[in-house]
């Protein structure tokens, strides 16, 4: 009973106020102990950390660090040969990703992973597709339920689209989009699955300015408007900096520093990392 | 009045999600179906119904189905001759034990059989992909049509070995054996054929055509948001075969009359209806149609021109038409590797903006 109550993120004891005013509640992902291998590499060694109800969390690393490892293990892409994944205070059993994707999590990929013979439009509809219930038949006959469970569906949709502004191409194959609007766009299909948890892999690699400002402002945006958790991989420094509440940094499968930007910033490791100062 | 969406604006997203957003083309899709089931029977004869109505509607059927499968959800499959025996043999079983029963419902349940067939000759996919899984299916073809030729109770032991339709009506009219009349042969093909498109366009419109499609463009990706790969394919698999085994069972009870799986239903028609989806456009519902007409005007029209018109002996069209056929195809592909369905698009586009290009 006293374990069930620890565990509730409302009650939990250690939840605190930002500066800016929000709220962090207790742990809602706790990875403990996670290695990864793939034949001879070791992709992460030994890691743990959480990610806290309403934070701003990043993995940082030089390349080859293994933080998109760490998010395929978070998504159940990967599966650890040791450690444990706990969300909401149960120990995660094997789960294939979608079934992942039912408990409230969703994600961008580095790589961006559109459909690109799907409009815009269709595109983020897809992210709704844990709320939509209607059965095959129903979808074959249209009329009624399947049209109304649409056309509802397609409303929320269409907030996320005025949200990202992206209005203009919502019609538009995606495969004929500039790199900066794929982005949003597949951060829009995520936004649309209403998460409780979002993972971005690199959300303003490959980015300019100008859109890297507006990705900023859209994470902030959802962080802030919708209370989503967020883990984020990020290479932009200052971005990190500014955007997160606290840091996870990787490098070489290992766990390096963890702590607030600023106490990850001052960490001697981290700073020899990034350096590049011989490993032995 | 032009072609365009202009002054034609949506209020509501039920309006921005019809399944022709113009006018024009909403106008023409009503007048063909008036003219389809209003004004053609009345003048429809025996030659029009067995050389272009029938094949064309009964074709069409079947490339719905596989359009689903291959252009929609990205499984390629060369099995679709051998699903059709499925269909047929289904029917034919069904027709015979069960004269009372409403041949309507032999064509549905002989569809329904198709589609656990198809399931289980489509469960390879979960581990194969592409030019593998098109082995696997080609496998089922084979295996299919070895099946009813050997297996004797399939064709009811026929001295022959062949399976023949017997008479059975609709409302008082009888649509299959000997007797049918053109008419009925046309409208019972018609109506299966417009249900089946409904079907088919309500389906990929919604959340099972997105995860459909999900699946072909990144299986991946698709996984990770929340689909379940296996009911994706295996519901592709059991829609598309549903069809396939409909149009097969049509296709002997009412247009052939009689049939053996070898020569009906062999590898060539796998590959004639893949061409159907392939020239006419996959993942597109119109494509399935422009494609089955293509495919069966085409012939048509060469022997009307070469025969008829040109006053070549009718052995030498028939050697020369494969070819030409053939040729066509080719071309065809070379110029719009997207089918007819893009063309048709891409001249609609054109046609927008006419007369103020730019
Ligand atoms: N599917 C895989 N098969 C084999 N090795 C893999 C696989 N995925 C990742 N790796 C290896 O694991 C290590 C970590 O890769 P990962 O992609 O997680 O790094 P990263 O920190 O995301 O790097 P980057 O900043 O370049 O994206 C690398 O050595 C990589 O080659
Ligand atoms: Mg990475």
């Amino acid at each position: 009973m006293m374990d069930a109550m620890n565990m509730s993120t409302d009650t939990n004891p250690d939840s605190y106020v930002t500066d800016d005013g929000r709220t962090i509640g207790g742990v809602v992902m706790d990875l403990k102990n996670i290695t990864l291998r793939f034949g001879g590499v070791v992709a992460i060694k030994d890691i743990s950390f959480d990610i806290r109800e309403g934070e701003i969390r990043a993995i940082i690393g030089p390349n080859g660090a293994g933080k998109s490892s760490m998010l395929n293990v978070i998504s159940g892409f990967y599966k650890p040969q040791e450690g444990e994944v706990w969300f909401r205070g149960k120990k995660r059993p094997p789960m294939r990703p979608y079934q992942v994707a039912q408990q409230g999590l969703a994600r961008t990929f580095q790589n961006i992973a559109l459909f690109d013979g799907m409009s815009v439009l269709d595109n983020i509809m897809t992210g709704r597709l844990n709320y939509m219930k209607t059965n095959m038949l129903q979808q074959a006959i249209w009329w009624g339920k399947a049209e109304k469970e649409e056309l509802e569906n397609r409303e929320k949709v269409e907030k996320v689209i005025d949200f990202l502004e992206i209005q203009h191409i919502r019609k538009t194959p995606v495969g004929r989009l500039p790199y900066g609007l794929k982005k949003r766009v597949e951060l829009a299909r995520a936004l649309a699955a209403e998460p409780s948890l979002l993972l971005l892999d690199e959300p303003m690699a490959g980015m300019n300015v100008e859109e890297k400002e507006d990705m900023s402002r859209f994470i902030l945006d959802v962080n802030d408007e919708f209370g989503t958790t967020i883990a984020l991989i990020e290479h932009d420094m200052g971005v990190v900096m500014d955007l997160s509440d606290r840091v996870v940094v990787m490098d070489y499968g290992k766990k390096i520093g963890d702590g607030t930007p600023d106490e990850v910033r001052n960490n001697q490791d981290v700073i020899d990392a990034y350096l590049g100062v011989a490993h032995d | 009045m032009f072609y365009r969406e202009a002054g034609d604006f949506k209020t509501s997203y039920r309006e921005d999600n019809q399944t022709f957003p113009i006018r024009l083309d909403r106008a023409g899709y009503w007048i063909a179906l008036i003219v389809a089931f209003l004004v053609i029977p009345f003048f429809v004869n025996d030659y029009w119904v067995n050389a272009v109505f029938a094949p064309f509607f009964i074709y069409a059927i079947a490339a719905l189905g596989l359009n689903i499968l291959t252009g929609y959800a990205g499984q390629v499959s060369l099995g679709t001759g051998g699903f059709m025996a499925v269909g047929a043999y289904s029917v034919y079983k069904l027709m015979v034990a069960f004269p009372d029963v409403s041949i309507v419902f032999h064509v549905l349940i002989a569809g329904g059989i198709t589609a656990v067939v198809g399931v289980a000759f489509g469960l390879p996919s979960m581990r194969i992909k592409g030019f593998y899984l098109a082995v696997a299916t080609l496998a089922a073809q084979f295996f299919l049509v070895w099946l009813f030729n050997k297996v004797a109770w399939f064709y009811n032991y026929s001295a022959s070995g062949q399976i023949n339709a017997p008479e059975r009506t609709v409302l008082g009219v009888i649509v299959t054996g000997p007797n049918t009349e053109a008419w009925a042969k046309y409208l019972i093909s018609l109506v299966f054929l417009v249900a089946a498109a409904w079907f088919a366009r309500n389906l990929t419109r919604g959340m099972t055509g997105r995860k459909w499609m999900g699946i072909r463009d990144m299986d991946i990706a698709a996984e990770i948001i929340g689909v379940n790969p296996l009911m994706a394919k295996m519901s592709a698999f059991a829609v598309s075969s549903f069809l396939v085994g409909v149009s097969g069972a049509l296709f002997f009870a009412v247009y052939l009359g009689a049939a053996e799986a070898g020569e009906s239903f062999g590898i060539t028609k796998s590959f004639l209806i893949l061409f159907m989806v392939i020239i006419g456009g996959l993942g597109s519902i119109f494509g399935s149609f422009a494609g089955a007409a293509f495919m069966v005007l085409m012939p048509v029209l060469l022997k009307n021109v070469l025969v008829g018109v040109l006053g070549w002996p009718t052995a030498l069209a028939a050697e020369l038409e494969f070819i030409i056929v053939g040729a066509l195809i080719v071309i065809f592909l070379i110029l719009e590797p997207h089918g007819l369905a893009q063309l048709w698009r891409l001249t609609k586009e054109k046609l927008r903006l006419w007369p103020f290009p730019h």
